[in-house]
């Protein structure tokens, strides 16, 4: 598709030069969210061999312990009312990805561990029937319209040469290279070589005298924290411009075509699983509408994630970077 | 034989449907209240005959139908899906296609139950069938994230075919339960009016619920004998040890492709039944929340086994009654005085604004959940209570109460 779009680029001269341009920028930035939620769900499960279904309604009680947080208490903004409004809004996010990450501790606690090395159905099903759960109640703490979340940046876009993000895309963009590089250096931390050795081997690892608790633990408060971040950005202009509503859990299931395109247990298949789904869907939505794709019908953009995974899928049942399943007799 | 229930001298008699004189006693008895409850003749649960609570029973038997092919995908062959509801869809389109009638925006052929119904089953079971094999190349949590995908791209794809689905949000009209040869005007039974059989009059509820049952239990049949034949005993192989099964023989491939276009089978006449019994559906039916309310039934009521699966259904479906008539009894009570009770629900109950509480009366933006809302928060919690206390499910508890039954007064 992408070479199919640098066609119609170079038919259509300048125009379509801008409009490829600006498509793939915003499809970078979307990706950039896939890729914060895609990293998540790959900790857990690396670290656990869970599979959380319930990281879309994290995601999006993260977004509004974000706006409850920066539009109603105005928390911590009414202790530091000195810094500029960027920062104290700043300030409460990183609170609601705190809150959040404590709550995915709690979840951890409560639900996955007492499942641990149960069947997959009876795993997979718990984590769904969690994501039932925080939805339903977040669906009612947000309410009957949608939660803005006040970010400073609003509608306003860049110009920079011929493409113009919005501001909140590029700020998207800066928080999730800052997060990968944060989380390549916790790799290479005391916690983190235990977290890998745990997901390596967990045997092997608690025979070292790592807790293989603590690390299930760290992984989904870590998980929680970056799905709160990503529900955080995709409930901001371009994505939503009303703010966190009851759509926004929904949104982080196309995530799952991402970690699987990228292979279940790895994390730089999940970030570029999680660019390439971003870039289909931005193109899918921008280049097949009109009359022309009108069989298509609505929504077709959502479903591309998808079918994106189920041709990788049929190529690489693995995925690009997933550690294929070796059958012993 | 009397004194030795569990002694079989013949293979035939041990694999029999019911084994057991209790079975086949308990059994009987448990159809027969079955089928005259809508009757209202049985002392204690007249109310069951009333209409809204004949719908509800003849809900939880067009969802056990599905959910017995679910039974036979996830509890005999092992293979997690979430994609029920997709072959649910299929059937009910394939149904509504069929039987439903023709307009200037929608095709429909208008033809007779005995077509729509089977066609159903077999359109279904033909699309699970193609699907399959691009299906068990994956495995385990790959499955599950497959078949989540499978449902997101066929609610995409009957929100856009209009002229079979009615479109998004509209849906569009199902055939009624009536039995036809072929075109005629007034059907041979109408299932959708009342009117008298044999001399009793029934209402249109009451005849659809019998209707329905006769198709469960036919359901149940297929399904127990499926169980305990060959290909079966192949499913049950691979899920237990798939790489001994190859070993022993056992196709692997070939068993799942069955497995799934069998499973699709009784979905897409469950979708069928579904649509003909509501009425008027929508493509957003055939959603996420459908396929994960399947796997619900399965694991509440117990994977793996049929009685679980019916269990399952009905617990399942009945549940969200149960918890409207509970908060309905709460709010009445707060309303209705004063009182230790009252006190006890007014904590619970918020009836207006300022009035915190768990669950909400009023609709709107009240503080607490609404009934809807408490209904699937319940749903959720009971799901993780029974995944988490008694992965068994209902089965499961059902199996202990017998064993302690058993050997009673000794505990051993």
């Amino acid at each position: 598709m992408i070479v199919e779009a640098v066609m119609f680029a170079q038919a259509g001269g300048q125009d379509a030069a801008e409009k490829f341009a600006n498509a793939t920028s915003s499809g970078i930035a979307l990706g950039a969210i896939y890729a914060l939620l895609a990293l998540g769900l790959v900790l857990i499960y690396k670290a656990t061999q869970v599979l959380n279904f319930a990281h879309g309604a994290i995601a999006a009680l993260g977004a509004f312990f974000a706006a409850y947080l920066a539009t109603v208490v105005n928390f911590p903004g009414r202790y530091v009312s000195f810094l500029p409004i960027t920062l104290q809004w700043i300030l409460s996010a990183l609170v609601a990805v705190l809150i959040t990450a404590v709550i995915g501790l709690v979840l951890e606690r409560l639900a996955i561990r007492p499942m641990i090395g149960e069947p997959l159905f009876s795993v997979v099903m718990i984590t769904i029937a969690l994501d039932i759960v925080i939805r339903t109640i977040t669906d009612d703490l947000i309410g009957t319209t949608p939660r803005p979340l006040g970010d400073p940046w609003g509608a306003g876009h860049l110009a920079i040469g011929p493409i113009s993000p919005a501001k909140t895309e590029v700020a998207t963009l800066i928080v999730t290279i800052l997060t990968l590089i944060g989380i390549a250096l916790f790799f290479r931390s005391r916690y983190g070589v235990a977290m890998r050795a745990t997901a390596f081997d967990q045997e092997a690892a608690m025979a070292q005298g790592i807790s293989a608790g603590r690390v299930f633990a760290m992984a989904w408060a870590i998980g929680a924290g970056l799905a709160a971040l990503a529900g955080i950005f995709s409930s901001v202009y371009p994505r939503s411009a009303l703010g966190v509503s009851g759509t926004t859990a929904f949104f982080a299931f196309r995530a799952l075509p991402a970690i699987v395109i990228g292979g279940l247990d790895s994390i730089t298949g999940a970030v570029l699983g999680g660019f390439i789904v971003g870039l289909a869907e931005t193109f899918a939505g921008v280049y097949l509408t009109g009359a022309t794709w009108s069989f298509l019908g609505v929504g077709f953009a959502g479903v591309m994630p998808y079918i994106v995974m189920l041709v990788v899928l049929l190529i690489r049942p693995y995925g690009l970077f997933g550690t294929e399943e070796i059958r012993r007799v | 034989m009397r004194n030795r229930p569990r002694l079989f001298v013949t293979y035939s008699s041990e694999m029999a449907l019911l084994p057991t004189w209790t079975q086949k006693t308990a059994a009987a008895i448990f159809l027969g209240i079955l089928v005259i409850i809508p009757f209202g003749v049985i002392p204690g649960l007249g109310f069951l005959a009333d209409n809204d609570w004949l719908t509800i029973l003849s809900r939880v038997a067009v969802y056990a139908i599905g959910a017995l092919g679910l039974h036979i995908l996830s509890g005999l062959a092992g293979q997690v899906s979430l994609g029920h509801a997709f072959f649910v869809g299929v059937g009910a389109y394939t149904a509504v296609i069929l039987g439903g009638e023709a307009s200037r925006t929608l095709w429909g052929l208008a033809l007779p139950i005995w077509i729509w119904l089977p066609a159903s089953g077999l359109v279904a079971a033909l699309v699970g069938a193609l699907i399959a094999p691009a299906a068990v190349r994956v495995r385990g949590i790959y499955l599950a994230i497959v078949t989540l995908g499978l449902v997101f791209i066929g609610e995409w794809i009957f929100r856009s075919a209009v002229a079979m689905t009615g479109g998004a949000q509209a849906g569009r009209e199902f055939p009624a339960f009536a039995f036809r040869f072929w075109k005629e005007e007034t059907p041979l039974i109408d299932f959708s009016a009342d009117g008298s059989w044999f001399g009793i009059e029934m209402t249109s509820e009451a005849k659809t619920y019998l209707l329905l049952l006769v198709f469960l239990v036919v359901a149940i049949i297929v399904a127990k004998n499926i169980q305990r034949t060959r290909i079966g005993r192949a499913f049950m192989s691979i899920r237990d040890r798939d790489i001994a099964a190859e070993v022993m023989g056992v196709a692997d491939t070939r068993s799942k492709v069955i497995a799934f276009a069998l499973s699709s089978a009784f979905a897409g006449m469950a979708g069928a039944l579904l649509g003909a019994f509501l009425g008027r559906l929508v493509p957003e039916g055939f959603s996420l929340l459908m396929s994960i309310q399947f796997v619900a039934i399965l694991l509440i009521g117990g994977l793996g086994t049929v009685s679980g699966t019916l269990l399952g259904a009905a617990f399942v479906i009945i549940l969200p009654r149960l918890v409207q008539d509970f908060t309905g009894l709460l709010a009445s009570t707060v309303e209705s005085g004063t009182g230790f009770f009252s006190t006890v629900s007014g904590v619970f109950v918020s009836t207006g604004l300022e009035d915190p509480g768990i669950v909400s009366t009023l609709p709107g933006t009240s503080p607490g959940l609404n009934v809807f809302q408490l209904n699937l928060v319940l749903y959720g919690l009971l799901l993780i209570g029974f995944l988490i206390f008694e992965p068994l499910g209902l089965y499961g508890i059902w199996i202990r109460i017998r064993n302690y039954w058993k050997a009673w007064p000794f505990t051993y």
